[in-house]
């Protein structure tokens, strides 16, 4: 274990537990932008250029982005003055270390596990690219299809199905009326 | 402690925060940051198991990872917009004082 290593773990790790245990959202998603970009640095220690790349572009530019549109949308940017925590979080915990617990100690006590790492691999973004359009083809395709089914739900999802003060709708004692639109008179049509 | 022991550590203890995270805050949109924070945890896994595996250049690992990103991002997309759509009918993103199935 290298100093680089530590030092990026240690930060990572700080500033998730900080996007999970702040009060205001807004600095929730500021500190998930700083573990995502250790995340990405990790990526980058552990010869993966172009994962740590990805990582940079897809979450700290799209992902955080749309969290932190989604806090100031739903109006809750502002510091609660209520619980942060759900009832029932003791639980929650207990679960959470108990799951660190198993994991840490498999991760420790497990034999066999690779020491040395193996001389670094080629992975520049011709090979990354060719593999994509042999091997994994069928996946590509298939993340493409999802991504386009995704985006049409989320569109689908938070569209207002209601929208009032559109043209052909009006609200009449708190429903909803759909009025037929009305079409412009064709000049010197039938008098 | 070697190398990868080190990356699996780290792992599990970010596995853990976005557990924790996503399973006690009241913020619904904090719990998609813990699913988010989760899947990164495991990305990190595929990662340094990759690198320190005995065949990296098949760049396996790698791939699984780029296409998790992938659906990283779909899943953000799609949970997020049901968040505000929830928050237009219920004006709240509380979990616990969400309770109704018929609105």
């Amino acid at each position: 274990m290298s100093l680089p290593f530590i030092i990026i773990a240690v930060v990572t790790l700080f500033a998730a537990a900080a996007a999970m245990s702040l009060r205001n959202l807004v600095h929730c998603a500021l500190s998930l932008v700083v573990a995502l970009a250790g995340l990405a640095a990790l990526y980058l220690a552990l010869d993966a250029q172009f994962v740590g790349f990805a990582q940079i572009l897809v979450y700290i530019g799209a992902v955080a982005i749309l969290i932190v549109f989604a806090v100031l949308l739903t109006r809750s940017d502002a510091t609660p003055n209520q619980a942060i925590l759900a009832p029932g979080w003791f639980t929650g915990m207990v679960v959470s270390a108990a799951v660190f617990a198993t994991l840490g100690w498999a991760a420790l006590n497990s034999t066999g596990l690779p020491i040395q790492m193996p001389p670094a691999p080629l992975t520049t973004v011709k090979n990354i690219g060719d593999l994509l359009m042999t091997r994994y083809v069928l996946p590509l395709e298939v993340i493409g299809l999802l991504l386009t089914a995704a985006l049409i739900g989320a569109v689908i999802i938070a569209m207002r199905d209601d929208a009032p003060g559109t043209a052909n709708t009006k609200i009449e004692d708190g429903r909803l009326k759909m009025e037929k639109p009305v079409l412009p008179s064709s000049p010197g049509g039938v008098s | 402690m070697t190398p990868l022991q080190g990356c699996l550590l780290v792992s599990a203890l970010l596995f853990s925060i976005g557990l924790a995270g996503a399973v006690t805050r009241r913020n619904a949109i904090l719990a998609l940051v813990g699913i988010e924070l989760m899947l990164n945890a495991a990305n990190l896994n595929f990662i340094a198991f990759w690198r320190y595996g005995p065949n990296p250049e098949a760049l396996s690992g790698m791939m699984v990872v780029i296409f998790s990103i992938a659906i990283a991002a779909a899943e953000a997309a799609v949970g997020l917009a049901l968040i505000i759509a929830i928050y237009r009918h219920y004006r709240t993103v509380n979990l616990d004082e969400i309770k109704n199935l018929k609105g």
